[in-house]
């Protein structure tokens, strides 16, 4: 059960401890994986589900979200971690009308993201970019510019997100 | 919901607003609601020359729609008064 999981989500190396506890064939029927069998496929259809889970995996914190009037943001999706003890099992944990992958979230760990459906969210040191294009008056070229500028600890309102992805790896 | 407990938790910190209009306010959060309108008070227009229309204005209401972002205080906020909240919320659901 750890290896897959493993190798779909690499960067999620702190959690692996947990995720690879023993587990019964009972709790692997439960989960529809076959033992023995390769289950990536239905792995990755049960991790992710909806748009939302690929914000969830995000594990390493950084992430670039596009903004409504040519803005950018890179910044850190704050993350924390919490043991969570009396919930005992496997079932599908509703968190804000989320539904977490039952795969990835042992039982030991629940993970508590700050955004919200309405893609709402508090993002730290962050970096904003502003992109601007200027037409010269006289010859009539397209001058592109970008504005900087840092923030640490920033709420972004979610009606102007656009996109939400790892960050690039150009950046 | 979070986001609205989370802001329930900053009354009294200083923020600064920013609206989808460029203007930015700074001041205290008074209050804030289900809507994520927010209630300033004390405020000052960060740049004072270009929006002179506030000058005279101390206290403000914000339609949480207009808001692009709000800048928080570093120190944020106790961070585990949120987790219980998220908590609970999710347990009440």
């Amino acid at each position: 059960m750890g290896c897959a999981r493993i190798r779909y989500c690499s960067w999620a190396l702190p959690f692996l401890f947990y995720s690879s506890l023993p587990r019964s064939v009972k709790w692997r029927k439960k989960q529809g994986l076959v033992e023995g069998g390769h289950s990536m496929a239905s792995e990755e259809e049960s991790t992710v589900k909806e748009p939302l889970d690929l914000i969830r995996l995000s594990l390493d914190e950084r992430i670039y979200v596009k903004l409504r009037s040519d803005r950018e943001l890179r910044g850190k999706l704050h993350i924390s971690i919490r043991v969570w003890e009396s919930y005992g099992g496997y079932h599908v944990v509703n968190h804000g009308g989320n539904v977490f992958p039952r795969g990835l979230l042992s039982n030991l760990l629940w993970l508590k993201w700050a955004y919200d459906q309405h893609l709402n969210m508090i993002l730290g040191d962050v970096e904003e970019i502003i992109t601007t294009v200027e037409i010269d008056d006289e010859t009539y070229e397209e001058i592109v510019r970008t504005t900087k500028r840092t923030v640490p600890f920033l709420f972004v309102r979610g009606d102007g997100v656009i996109l939400v992805s790892p960050p690039l790896r150009t950046a | 919901m979070l986001f609205f407990s989370y802001f329930k938790e900053l009354v009294g910190k200083e923020v600064t607003v920013e609206l989808k209009n460029d203007l930015a306010i700074r001041g205290t959060l008074h209050s804030v609601d289900q809507y994520l309108n927010i209630k300033l008070e004390n405020i000052k227009v960060v740049d004072e020359g270009k929006y002179p229309h506030m000058l005279s204005v101390r206290n403000c209401f914000i339609r949480g729609s207009v808001v692009r972002y709000v800048q928080l205080p570093p120190d944020g906020v106790d961070v585990d008064i949120l987790h219980d909240a998220t908590r609970r919320e999710a347990r009440g659901s």
